[in-house]
């Protein structure tokens, strides 16, 4: 039992990951890039100078000043607290839709990878018939037939991100299935769901995280298009894709309206795509 | 001849999973809700009329016998109706594809001219300030979303300084000129995206190929530095970058939709959009199908180039 535990130890862990991630710059900005907007989401009623939803016609469309940073919308609400309760329907659109293709694709994964045979081929070819549609066609079709909501818009990005995380576990659990760990379990008498649990998912956790972060980045990026073509959030609730939808009618008087939903779409995609890269050639470094 | 039977069996492997996703399709539009024999009946409620709406389109028989029949047009280039436009969705897609492809292949075109010399100078100066700048540039354009970049551009160079539409589309056989000034913004907007990964496969590639034996015997054979980079480093490392490409082509696609929309461009994208809000599902059956098989047929072409391409595969 004892051998097992030792070669399992000794694939790549999340500990170690962090520890090589430490040493790379561009990740750490990105880091600090996400936690910054982590904050303005869970703080944003205490940072954000104004009600978000509150219209106020005496301002309708004013430039960045003193008293509005980032000046008003069409309805004169103040664009900055928007942009900062903006990041709660960005993150918790990415999160909520990276769980779900992660708790449905992970099973299925481990499934396909590990008992091999006819659910392999079954389960194989399914995701190839979704990985053949293109990501955002699929999710605007899942969130039409669905309906518009910011629920829905989770759900559909959650479906279309789900088989990207079945064929990483199953490649995963494919190289490490006859490992002399899982070989040596088998022999001690262990089933297979335990065998899965106790030593396959362990070694899988980590590029499912790596993937996890850089899938981030495209499911915030969804969620800003489904709202922006009004398949996501809807208004008053401030989401900076249905910001720019609105904004879009406003190019020519009021560009202030387009300039910092789509800024702060820019600053945290790419900060999940830092982090994810570093994460990244963490994973691939050699020790 | 054994490329013959490469093509034949990527085209076997490349045929469930278009029925798979024909049957996902098909079920998805099943099970939404409301009627559609209610809804092409219109005001028109009475039984008997309903009645012969089911027979007429074969929604009275099992679910199996409907998906054959409907299978069987699809592939005869029928795909029903639109509801919107009371087109057959055939000649839609015929009208409507060449544009978005168009959109793609300019669009490719830029992301090339962009991305292979930025990933070349990346790869040959890793490690320094142009490698980062490059890098963090490329990780930049992969964060920007379209609909917001093309907004931006909108502003700058149709709105400000008035250089090119806003928005529209001209037929490349009506005015070749005026196509290129409709379609430029929007090419630029999808090759922006593109040139992103276009740059990090060829660094990808490039740094790994700096690395062989060929490379270094080049150098030590006293070749001058840009001979060994075009001639013989960047030749083959291009090849995984052609692949890309191509594949690419059909990840276009997705963003064709978002860009479309911005500048009103009558496209492939723009129909699914148009479909989605005026509940035509059998347009959105349509383009998800359609988009599906232009994606497998890339796959395809790409595998084939990567053969083709490759001294080694094809040994």
């Amino acid at each position: 039992m004892s051998t097992v535990a030792e070669t399992a130890q000794k694939s790549p862990s999340t500990r170690s990951l962090a520890a090589r991630l430490i040493r790379q710059r561009s990740a750490l900005i990105g880091l600090v890039i996400v936690l910054f907007f982590v904050f303005l989401a869970l703080f944003a009623p205490l940072i954000a100078p104004y009600d978000p939803v509150a219209s106020d016609w005496l301002t309708v469309r004013q430039p960045p000043s003193a008293a509005h940073w980032m000046g008003t919308d069409d309805l004169g609400r103040d664009v900055l607290s928007r942009v900062i309760y903006g990041s709660q329907a960005s993150l918790l659109a990415g999160t909520i839709a990276v769980s779900i293709a992660i708790l449905a694709g992970l099973p299925l994964g481990l499934i396909a990878g590990y008992f091999g045979g006819w659910i392999d081929t079954v389960i194989s070819r399914c995701t190839d018939a979704l990985l053949a549609c293109p990501f955002l066609v699929l999710a605007i079709a899942l969130a039409a037939f669905l309906g518009a909501s910011l629920q829905n818009a989770m759900i559909a990005i959650g479906i279309s991100a789900m088989p990207i995380f079945i064929r990483l576990v199953r490649g995963q659990v494919l190289s490490i299935k006859n490992e002399d760990f899982v070989t040596a379990a088998r022999g001690q008498g262990m089933r297979d769901g335990p065998i899965i649990v106790s030593h396959i998912l362990p070694n899988v956790v980590t590029p499912v995280v790596v993937q996890a972060t850089i899938t981030m980045a495209v499911a915030i990026l969804a969620e800003a298009s489904l709202a922006f073509l009004g398949l996501g959030q809807k208004p008053p609730a401030a989401s900076w894709g249905s910001m720019l939808d609105v904004a879009r009618q406003f190019m020519t008087n009021a560009p202030w309206m387009s300039i910092w939903p789509g800024l702060a779409i820019v600053t945290i995609v790419l900060g999940f795509n830092l982090l994810g890269d570093g994460l990244n050639d963490a994973l691939n470094e050699k020790d | 001849m054994a490329m013959l039977n490469f093509i034949f069996r990527r085209l076997l492997t490349a045929i469930p999973t278009l029925l798979i996703l024909s049957v996902f399709v098909f079920l998805l539009l099943k099970f939404l809700p409301g009627d559609p024999a209610l809804v092409l009946a219109g005001e028109d409620r009475d039984p008997a009329v309903i009645a012969s709406i089911r027979a007429r389109y074969g929604l009275d028989q099992p679910l199996p016998i409907q998906y054959v029949t409907w299978l069987l047009g699809v592939l005869q280039g029928d795909f029903g109706i639109s509801i919107r436009t009371k087109m057959p969705i055939g000649d839609m897609l015929v009208q409507r594809l060449p544009v978005t492809l168009q959109l793609s292949l300019q669009a490719m075109i830029i992301a090339c001219v962009i991305g292979i010399p930025a990933g070349t100078i990346a790869a040959i100066r890793r490690g320094k300030a142009t490698d980062v700048a490059v890098t963090t540039a490329g990780l930049a354009g992969l964060s920007i979303p379209s609909f917001w970049f093309g907004i931006i551009l909108i502003m700058i160079f149709a709105v400000s300084l008035g250089w090119l539409p806003s928005g529209g589309y001209v037929s490349f056989w009506d005015s070749p000129l005026e196509n290129l000034r409709y379609t430029l913004l929007p090419s630029i907007v999808l090759g922006t995206a593109a040139a992103a990964i276009i740059m990090r496969h060829t660094r990808n590639s490039m740094l790994s190929i700096l690395k062989e034996d060929f490379v270094r015997t080049a150098r030590a054979k006293g070749l001058k530095e840009r001979i060994v980079i075009v001639r013989h480093a960047l030749r083959n490392g291009l090849i995984p970058v052609v692949t890309t490409g191509a594949l690419h082509l059909g990840e276009l696609l997705s963003g064709a939709v978002l860009t479309e929309q911005v500048f009103g461009i009558p496209g492939f994208g723009k129909m699914i959009v148009d479909g989605v809000f005026s509940r035509d599902y059998a347009v959105v059956q349509a383009v998800i199908l359609c988009s599906a098989a232009i994606f497998v047929l890339l796959s395809l072409i790409a595998d084939i180039l990567y053969v083709k391409l490759s001294p080694r595969l094809q040994a």
